[in-house]
């Protein structure tokens, strides 16, 4: 019952952590935007949180590169299960403009597990929030969804 | 008393950023900041060998997609010179338009990351408020809302209908005058005040000789802009950097705040001295030599160096982005704060690590 409970909650109100990843600040203004007055998903509850440790849900923009893959790896192994991972923009997807530096590793599957995938160059917070809304949809599944 | 090291960063709350700063305390007070650099780096400085030159306009923009618009012109404006292209005169003052209009936006982004840094968030939505009007006249002018991607070699992409520069005047008119509204708040605010006055002061002999550029360096009472080059169109229009004497991070603040507002009168006069004619000049052939070229960015000065040897490559292309030149004066305004200032002081550089590292 009380697992049941929770998952309610994550559903209601998921805490979200943003990490840049390498992008070039562009997808990170409109991941910020969301949450400002104009789109405002705080309405649903969703919260922009600093700390791992309390998130449900990842936001990665941007590519990964040779030194920040760790970090990375590191940030999702501190979010307790379950949890939903969004890869915003197309550095996040598959590398974009930069998938053929010297520095860059590529997407953001390349190092952990994807569930939601927003194109975009940079994504348009609709799109941003529609990434969120399927990931809620993840964890009402249960479990198994994420 | 023994010495502590607290890592900030690379994932902060403040920063949207991954940068890394040690921070060497004695007891509450910063004695040592030693900044750690890589988060962001991709090597794009490189891809100009695998990308030709109008390819390479998209991949600059995307050195820091808040000041797009600026990278492009900066990349524009040293091959053209390369090339010996001339634009038209209408294109040179649409890139003016538009780069200031990048200039609103990201300084009323900064204005609103410096209130939530010391908790203001009621001051941070509300600009950030302010800022979409500006987002979406860059959606309606250019079609994307970030990355705009006007600038082609030999001038712009797109042009401006009547209606649509009516429609843009209108819409900074409301701009400004929620602005002014604000302006009480973020002169006059005891939280404002105490929290940003006398905190990070940087003297205009060490600003000067650690090349602080941008509005650091302006708020520390050196009055030199890049617009004062008079690039594009700008030696058509009226122009006088701001200046602010003292220093601190109050000063930086109160700088970008005016800059904004003139930044709208930029607009403004450019809207209403846009010449008829053609937006793009048709040129053939492919640059070769050596080239510089130089910006003012919302941060500070745009430096790029370009090398061709004749083919659509080019051979060496480097940028010099305005954190960091800003980075040496950040490290010498540290020492000897509190560790709850350091978000504030951090922050009041303005601070691009995507710019920087590249």
């Amino acid at each position: 019952m009380f697992s049941k409970f929770l998952q309610k909650c994550r559903v209601k109100s998921p805490w979200v952590l943003h990490f840049d990843c390498g992008s070039c600040n562009g997808c990170d203004i409109e991941t910020l935007a969301v949450l400002t007055p104009v789109y405002d998903v705080e309405r649903f509850g969703i919260i922009n949180m600093g700390n791992p440790k309390h998130a449900d849900v990842l936001l990665v923009t941007g590519t990964v590169n040779h030194r920040n893959k760790k970090v990375l790896r590191n940030l999702y192994d501190q979010m307790p299960s379950p949890k939903a991972v969004i890869a915003i923009g197309a550095c996040g997807l598959s590398g974009g403009v930069f998938r053929e530096a010297f520095n860059v590793v590529g997407g953001v599957d390349k190092v952990i597990p994807v569930n939601v995938y927003v194109p975009g160059c940079p994504a348009k917070p609709e799109a941003i929030i529609d990434g969120v809304v399927r990931a809620l949809e993840l964890f009402q599944a249960g479990p198994e969804g994420v | 008393m023994s010495k502590t090291i607290i890592p900030f960063g690379p994932q902060h709350p403040v920063l949207p950023e991954p940068i890394h700063l040690s921070l060497t305390l004695e007891d509450e007070i910063v004695v040592e900041a030693l900044p750690a650099l890589g988060y962001v780096h991709r090597g794009l400085e490189k891809l100009c060998e695998i990308r030709d030159i109008n390819q390479m306009i998209q991949v600059v923009e995307r050195v820091c997609g808040i000041c797009s618009k600026i990278h492009a012109q900066c990349f524009c404006l040293g091959l053209e010179k390369m090339m010996n292209v001339e634009p038209p005169p209408r294109a040179e003052y649409l890139r003016v338009v538009w780069s200031e209009l990048h200039r609103i936006h990201s300084h009323l982004l900064w204005l609103g990351l410096f209130a939530d840094s010391f908790g203001f968030e009621a001051l941070f939505y509300q600009l950030w408020k302010i800022r979409e009007r500006v987002m979406d006249i860059n959606e309606a002018t250019a079609g994307n809302r970030v990355i705009i991607s006007v600038n082609v070699l030999g001038g712009v992409r797109r042009d401006l209908s009547a209606e649509q520069v009516r429609w843009i005047t209108s819409q900074l008119n409301m701009v400004e005058q929620e602005l002014k509204d604000l302006q009480s708040t973020i002169l006059d605010d005891y939280t404002i005040r105490s929290r940003t006055v006398g905190k990070g002061i940087l003297t205009r002999e060490k600003a000067y000789e650690l090349g602080a550029v941008g509005p650091t360096l302006r708020g520390s009472g050196v009055a030199q802009d890049c617009r004062q080059l008079g690039s594009s169109a700008l030696k058509h229009l009226e122009f006088q950097p701001v200046v602010e004497q003292d220093g601190d991070s109050f000063a930086r603040n109160k700088v970008r705040f005016l800059e904004t507002l003139q930044s709208i009168s930029l607009v403004r006069q450019a809207l209403k001295g846009l010449p008829k004619g053609e937006i793009k000049t048709k040129f053939k052939g492919s640059p070769e030599g050596e080239a510089v070229s130089r910006v003012e960015q919302p941060r500070g000065e745009l430096f790029y160096y370009f090398k061709a040897n004749g083919t659509k490559n080019l051979e060496r292309l480097r940028i010099r982005t305005p954190t960091f030149a800003n980075i040496p004066p950040l490290a010498a305004m540290l020492p000897g704060i509190e560790l709850a200032d350091v978000p504030v002081i951090v922050l009041s550089i303005d601070p691009c690590i995507s710019c920087t590292e590249r």
